[in-house]
């Protein structure tokens, strides 16, 4: 084991922060790379050659990104990515319903820092938010929600599948729940879309929010579906030149969104086939981790969850120390926006693990490019680090010292 | 058929150093805000290009604040200060213009230059303070504005002075410490990087109210993870553009022979904002009686790009605002086009120009003689 790790010491980490962002897949680089230089237009200049090839590429974009969400082209906006997108679709409800007297958002505590900082920004508006806690497997109680919602509800934002703990949530459920009360359902897709089937009309979503770097896409770009029937009403975030029906100004960035459209076309055609293998690898990680060390604790749903994501607690072992003794691994305790300050994760805490534990926690991610040997290297790296910190007694030194 | 590129204020070519950076930012796999190696490998690249991009406009490496792309960088800014009274000069950009409901309009003399008096006055007739958003260089007609003195006026009556510098920045110097700007728009597309890229330059000390809200980047000003290969493609574009500002004395000499030219084929041809200080590379000319779209087909068809206004939102071409606001005549305004050069339009390109329009000009009084 010890010989394992020295042999790829020298090698970059292998990577398994697939949730913090994947790399471009070389198919969609290749896809993107032309609009880059010859073919250049504004794809809002169409009264010229150039402008218009780069309209076309857009709009064949777009209906790639339809496809595999199974929603008509005109239903998707673009965007600068799934923040800008959380934050259209959580204000623009708001701002739009608030003048038929419906002011409130009705999500999980759970959800991402930019849905739960937009619902708090909107406070200054005049608008109300009720933040609905989980279960103990992270998912939404539907009884809750269900009570939750009032008639001064315009809104009910709930992620598709969760960042750090990858459990997917009863979206058909939640959708029927949400027409039933005349309530839009917005779920900030950007962890789904492209891992697991989503259908917007069968799980009658309203609104939804993807991101292109999260699915072997180019960062900076992404889009919020917004239903036609029945049409779901937003105020705009970013006004301008009009672009994307008035909903989205800005010039259209043609290689991001050309790189958008060939990743949902790579997902449509081999998320079924990618979902069977990651799982076995993922349960490959986990049986392979239980084995060497009986302690560890997966947190969130163990069957409903992202096939690639796994989030594990080695109690006794501050994960900062565990990260810092295996180099080879590129890991991370949760969402890459907030890494830099490293404290407990919240959504740890919201599915009632002690501060200590939420602070022994790794969220580990699978992706395309993973393989068998990168899983076994990364097990037999994590069981000796936890191994080595756990007898060098640093948990009772770290403790101390905070 | 050759095809001659003169549309270059809707969007240039990505530079080849743009391209470079953009290609090897797109095989990296980090989350700039990801602590592992790969996340501060990504880290540093956001932070060689926000150097490179705030020595282009002479501010602080840390008064960048990356956007995706100038309109939300100017949504950004007139939204950051509610309360604030907002004035915008009458010849913005539409995302300036559209960003708050109730902006007052500054207006524009004849030659396109802001009226400073007016402003002044408007200023000077309410105490609140205000936000006052004047564009350093017209998309358009290319007119500059007295930027230095815009600035003296809206400090010295207590308000905020943001200028959109889209089209400026890497045609001519723009010196935000110098100028005393407190908020400043840029755009990587229009200087040679990629599109979905651009900047808001604020002011240190400055506290804005962000437009995105979430992981808390650059500085919590715009929440969303950083596009990495935008960014880098955008630092890589404005240390080009730094570079290449010398080569506008060239691009100007060949956009002031295409004038000349049109206007000696054409003597009853309108060029706007020639008596003010333009820049090198926009011209925005009138063939009186002839539709802007009618000249823009035309132009196509002969391989000629150019356009009748800004881009954005197009396929409607409807009457200029920036036109409409200097005074020209309505039937004159909707026979304008926009032609602008960039770095690579040699003497060729203006030859299509001059002989399409030219042709389009003789056929167009021939039917009406």
């Amino acid at each position: 084991m010890t010989a394992a790790i020295a042999r790829k010491a020298n090698r970059p980490p292998v990577y398994l922060d697939y949730q913090a962002t994947t790399p471009v897949d070389p198919r969609v680089l290749q896809a993107m790379l032309p609009w880059f230089t010859e073919k250049f237009g504004n794809p809002a200049s169409i009264t010229h050659a150039y402008g218009r090839e780069a309209e076309a590429a857009v709009e064949k974009a777009r209906g790639q990104l339809a496809s595999l969400i199974k929603a008509d082209a005109r239903e998707i906006v673009f965007t600068s990515g799934a923040t800008e997108a959380n934050n259209m679709a959580v204000k623009g409800a708001l701002r739009f319903h608030k003048q038929f007297g419906k002011d409130r958002i009705v999500t999980l505590v759970t959800e991402h820092k930019c849905v739960l900082e937009s619902a708090k920004a909107m406070a200054a508006e005049g608008c109300r938010a009720t933040y609905l806690p989980v279960e103990e497997s992270g998912l939404v109680d539907l009884d809750r929600l269900k009570e939750a919602i009032d008639d001064q509800t315009a809104i009910v934002s709930v992620m598709a599948a969760h960042n750090e703990i990858g459990v997917i949530q009863p979206l058909a459920e939640i959708g029927a729940l949400c027409r039933a009360r005349g309530v839009l359902f917005h779920t900030d897709a950007a962890q789904a879309v492209g891992k697991i089937p989503i259908d917007v009309d069968a799980m009658q979503i309203d609104l939804m929010s993807i991101s292109g770097h999260k699915v072997y896409g180019p960062k900076g770009i992404g889009a919020l579906y917004i239903r036609r029937r029945p049409r779901a009403r937003i105020t705009a975030l970013i006004d301008g030149g009009g672009q994307e029906r008035g909903m989205r100004s800005g010039t259209l960035p043609t290689p991001l969104c050309v790189g958008l459209g060939e990743a949902a076309a790579l997902a449509e055609a081999e998320m079924a086939g990618e979902a069977r293998r990651l799982l076995t690898l993922r349960q490959r990680f986990l049986a392979g981790i239980q084995r060497a060390l009986p302690a560890t604790r997966l947190n969130g749903d163990p069957e409903r969850r992202l096939p690639g994501n796994l989030n594990l607690s080695f109690p006794g072992v501050p994960a900062p120390a565990l990260m810092e003794a295996c180099p080879g691994l590129a890991l991370s305790t949760g969402s890459a926006c907030t890494a830099a300050e490293i404290e407990p994760s919240f959504v740890l805490r919201a599915l009632g693990l002690s501060d200590d534990l939420a602070a022994a926690s790794l969220r580990i991610g699978l992706g395309r490019f993973t393989t068998e040997d990168e899983v076994d290297f990364a097990v037999s790296t994590l069981a000796a680090g936890v191994r080595q910190l756990g007898s060098a007694g640093v948990t009772t030194r770290l403790a101390a010292t905070t | 058929m050759r095809t001659a590129y003169l549309d270059w204020n809707a969007t240039a070519p990505v530079r080849p150093e743009a391209a470079a950076a953009v290609t090897a930012a797109l095989t990296d796999r980090g989350n700039p805000s990801s602590v592992h190696r790969f996340g501060r490998a990504s880290r540093r690249i956001v932070n060689e290009a926000r150097d490179a991009v705030a020595a282009l406009v002479n501010a602080r490496a840390d008064e960048i604040v990356f956007t995706s792309g100038g309109t939300e960088a100017n949504v950004l800014a007139l939204e950051a200060f509610p309360g604030r009274r907002i004035l915008v000069s009458a010849i913005e950009h539409d995302s300036v213009r559209a960003a708050v409901d109730d902006a007052a309009a500054i207006p524009v003399l004849a030659d396109g230059r802001v009226d400073l008096a007016a402003l002044e006055a408007m200023l000077a007739v309410d105490p609140r303070p205000a936000l006052v958003s004047v564009m350093f260089a017209n998309n358009e007609t290319g007119v500059i504005q007295d930027v230095a003195a815009i600035a003296r006026i809206a400090h010295s009556a207590g308000a905020l002075y943001h200028c959109d510098a889209i089209q400026a920045a890497g045609k001519i110097a723009v010196d935000f410490a110098a100028l005393e700007i407190d908020l400043m728009t840029l755009s990587a597309h229009k200087l040679g990087g990629p599109m979905g890229s651009g900047a808001l330059v604020v002011r240190s000390g400055l506290v804005l109210r962000p437009l995105l809200r979430g992981g808390g980047q650059e500085r919590r000003l715009r929440g969303g993870t950083e596009n990495l290969p935008g960014i880098a493609g955008f630092g890589a574009a404005a240390a080009a553009a730094r570079n290449g500002l010398a080569a506008y004395a060239a691009i100007a000499k060949l956009r002031d022979a295409a004038q000349q030219r049109l206007c000696d084929l054409a003597p009853d041809a309108v060029v706007f904002g020639a008596d003010a200080p333009r820049l090198p590379n926009t011209l925005c000319i009138a063939m009186p009686g002839v539709a802007s779209s009618t000249q823009v087909i035309a132009l196509d068809l002969a391989g000629v790009m150019v356009s009748a206004g800004a881009a954005c939102s197009s396929g409607k071409v409807t009457r200029s605002h920036v036109l409409d606001a200097m005074g020209v005549a309505p039937a004159l305004a909707e026979s304008a086009i926009r032609i602008s050069l960039g770095w690579s339009t040699t003497e060729a390109d203006i030859d299509q120009l001059v002989d399409a329009w030219g042709a389009l000009y003789a056929r167009t009084r021939a039917s009406a003689a």
